[in-house]
């Protein structure tokens, strides 16, 4: 067999369609010009930002107003929660958000605990799933936001995005969503789904790092975040990121052209992979929901073994994969995903993430089936956990 | 094919000219950085500090220079029960344990061997300043003193098994410490002036009081020092902030210097008196680990020493109950229960225990 690169880990970021970095070439290099400058040379840089809000927007349903360029994922999520949380404060201290959302609205909520505000953690059941009556009841008359991802990047499970909007719009209560993982897997309406904010991020629908974009439906009381010169309408200060931002719109635009298409691709091959490896390796357990996922998305766990090794396994064979969120060291803890729906402790450690995308050819499948299941039965043969389930009969 | 070696990196100098050397010896060479230090410590800067995130992203740069594969793997459970909770367990029980001799024991030759076996590899390597080599007439293999006597590590590698010495390389001992920040510089490797880490890695500040503090608030008490009548002299703050020999931060005016000699942890009291109470000729260890033989068999003429930076002195030891009776010469200043006692023939490591 031999040893090929097999990039599976698409949700912790995606490559740069060439298509999007020959959008954002001239803007490096030629046509740099500072956006709020007062001559033409600026102006145009000016008119190739509101292009692209006008891109971004048009992929939500959104007006281009109520869109607003950051430095990525995170900084949407930290805005959006620490703007309306601070912005609010006279109305209610309470945020309604659940044990699974990524660490940028977790520790946000962390923080602005410690500042005085008070946060539901919602449970999920053991797909993933929240459950909208437990909502309903977290709802107090102090509730001022509620902030529940659109998709798991861990487990890829899809929340009830619209029903979730429509529980907090009749309660005039603010509703954000986290949809870094879902922006281009997902059709989004933030209109018809009653989202009064939208996290993004354009490194994962193949567009650049470092550039990000909130959607802040109009009327919408919020805070600054960044403070400073007068950029995006005075909210989000900082001289643009011209060639992200102009990479970002580019790539949203070709990634919600066809969504339909990509994900009847990816899906069709990631259904392959996912049937060959409950096939092939015994004791194996699909976490998340069986449906409501992302079309990329594996997550499984194989008892006896320990995540870390087997990662580094793949890693000696070329494949690229990942357990839970990447640390910033690259180590990893039992993921909160995985203990929030219900996984014990030894078998949320030997769990695999596998995410496709475009870079994943069928070949990719093959190789991934011939070569994981070998490894999964090298660790578990050093396994003494292993040892002693054979022992006692395999039960 | 090449035999594959997984080194632990600290991001230190000692650990990424080691990484070097094997390289150039023709291993394949991987490093790894365990991560040990608890999530909630992580976000206390920690200059020089082994296992701080600092560290990883300077081994990730000596790794990217070196071109071998680098990961970062998650000790950090492993490290609390069998490291962190032993320490704070010994402190509370009166004694004055040597954590890094508990990581060697437990995690580095242990829970990280057995992980680098699990990827493949034959050996692990460390950036220690010792020597392991086979005994061709016994066949076993034996651990002794590095080339530089000032950094001379095998103080706390004294509980290595056979196996462990059989499946570790320790490239730097025969280098003297400026030798290897020489070679550090030759290869351009931006660790090679930073400074050596001195204090234990999960209390950077040094401050053991505050931290069993923090993590066991309800088990430090105020007690009372005593005199060897046990007439009581003034309150103490709790037994962890002591150790035998101890003479500053007590906080007592007698007219006359005195120094902790004994701390009774079930009484919560702390012993006081004259310097020359603090020196004994004779100690009584266990948890002992023999190296050249499997066990110590009658009397043996060996050097020990008492705590890393103490001097060897002369010493009999037998064995004696489940441990060995360590008989000195001279009587030795401030012998600590918790602390080890490590025993050398020349420069050939005999083995070692933890004093009772």
């Amino acid at each position: 067999m031999e040893k090929r690169f097999v990039y599976m880990d698409h949700a912790a970021t995606t490559y740069t369609k060439p298509e999007v970095l020959e959008a954002m070439m001239p803007y490096f290099t030629e046509q740099f010009g500072n956006a709020s400058s007062i001559y033409n040379f600026g102006r145009r840089s000016k008119a190739a930002i509101e292009e692209a809000r006008e891109k971004v927007a048009k992929a939500l349903n959104a007006l281009p107003d109520e869109i607003y360029f950051t430095g990525g994922g995170s900084e949407a999520d930290n805005w959006a929660i620490k703007g309306v949380a601070f912005a609010n404060r006279n109305k209610g201290n309470h945020i309604i958000t659940t044990k699974i959302e990524h660490h940028a609205v977790l520790h946000t909520c962390e923080y602005l605990e410690k500042q005085g505000f008070e946060v539901t953690y919602l449970d999920v059941d053991e797909y993933g799933l929240i459950n909208l009556e437990d909502l309903k009841n977290a709802i107090t008359d102090k509730t001022i936001l509620i902030t529940i991802m659109f998709a798991n990047n861990e487990i890829g499970t899809i929340q009830p995005i619209a029903e979730i909007g429509k529980i907090a719009r009749e309660r005039g209560i603010y509703f954000h969503t986290d949809a870094v993982q879902a922006v281009g897997n997902v059709e989004i309406d933030v209109k018809e789904m009653n989202i009064d904010m939208l996290s993004l991020a354009g490194h994962k629908f193949y567009g650049p790092k470092g550039v990000g974009a909130l959607y802040i439906r109009k009327g919408v009381k919020i805070d600054n975040l960044i403070h400073g010169g007068g950029q995006e309408r005075k909210r989000r200060a900082g001289t643009e990121n011209l060639p992200g931002i102009v990479g970002l719109a580019r790539a949203i635009e070709l990634a919600t052209s066809n969504i339909e298409e990509h994900n009847r691709k990816i899906k069709s091959m990631r259904d392959r992979l996912l049937k060959g490896i409950m096939d092939k390796i015994p004791y194996t357990k699909l976490n998340g929901h069986p449906e409501k996922r992302l079309p990329g998305n594996i997550n499984v766990s194989f008892q006896f073994i320990e995540g870390e090794s087997l990662l580094l396994l793949l890693d000696h064979y070329g494949i690229c994969a990942s357990t839970g969120s990447a640390c910033s060291s690259g180590s990893l803890d039992p993921s909160h995903v995985l203990m929030a729906i219900g996984l014990p402790h030894e078998i949320a450690h030997g769990s695999l993430r596998l995410s496709l995308g475009d870079l994943n050819k069928e070949e990719d499948v093959d190789y991934v089936l011939e070569v994981l299941p070998q490894i999964v039965q090298r660790l578990r043969d050093m396994s003494p956990l292993y040892e002693s389930f054979i022992k006692e009969g395999g039960k | 094919m090449k035999e594959k070696v997984v080194i632990g990196m600290s991001g230190g100098v000692d650990s990424s000219v080691a990484a070097y050397l094997l390289k150039e010896q023709g291993y394949d060479v991987i490093g790894i950085t365990m991560e040990v230090i608890p999530r909630n410590l992580e976000f206390e800067e920690r200059e020089g500090g082994c296992c701080s995130l600092s560290a990883v992203n300077d081994a990730t740069r000596v790794a990217a220079k070196l071109d071998i594969p680098y990961y970062v793997l998650n000790f950090k459970e492993v490290f609390e029960s069998k490291v962190i909770n032993y320490f704070i367990d010994e402190y509370l029980a009166g004694k004055t344990p040597n954590p890094c001799i508990a990581c060697n024991k437990f995690i580095k030759f242990d829970e990280f061997l057995k992980r680098a076996e699990l990827l493949g590899a034959k050996y692990i390597a460390t950036g220690h300043y010792a020597i392991i080599e086979k005994d061709e007439k016994t066949g076993r293999f034996l651990l002794k003193r590095s080339k530089d006597d000032k950094k001379d590590q095998t103080y706390v590698l004294y509980n290595m098994t056979q196996y462990q010495l059989e499946h570790t390389l320790m490239p730097l001992g025969g280098f003297t410490k400026d030798k290897v920040r020489e070679i550090a510089r030759e290869i351009g490797l931006s660790v090679a002036n930073k400074k050596d880490s001195e204090e234990i890695c999960f209390i950077p500040d040094n401050d053991y009081a505050r931290f069993i503090k923090e993590r066991r608030p309800n088990d430090i008490k105020a007690g009372y020092f005593v005199d060897v009548e046990g007439n009581r002299l003034g309150k103490h703050k709790g037994i962890v902030h002591y150790t035998i020999g101890q003479r500053k931060g007590l906080g007592l005016s007698l007219g006359k210097p005195v120094y902790v000699i004994d701390i009774i942890p079930e009484k919560n009291l702390v012993v006081v008196g004259d310097e020359k109470d603090i020196f004994k000729d004779t100690l009584y260890a266990e948890d002992v680990n023999f190296i050249p033989f499997e066990k110590l068999e009658g009397e043996m003429k060996v050097t020990a020493k008492i705590r890393y930076s103490a001097k060897e002195a002369d010493a009999i030891i037998k064995p004696y109950g489940n441990g060995v009776l360590v008989k000195f010469e001279t009587p030795q200043r401030a012998i600590t229960k918790g602390q080890s006692v490590v025993f050398y023939d020349g420069d050939i490591v005999v083995g070692g225990g933890i004093i009772k």
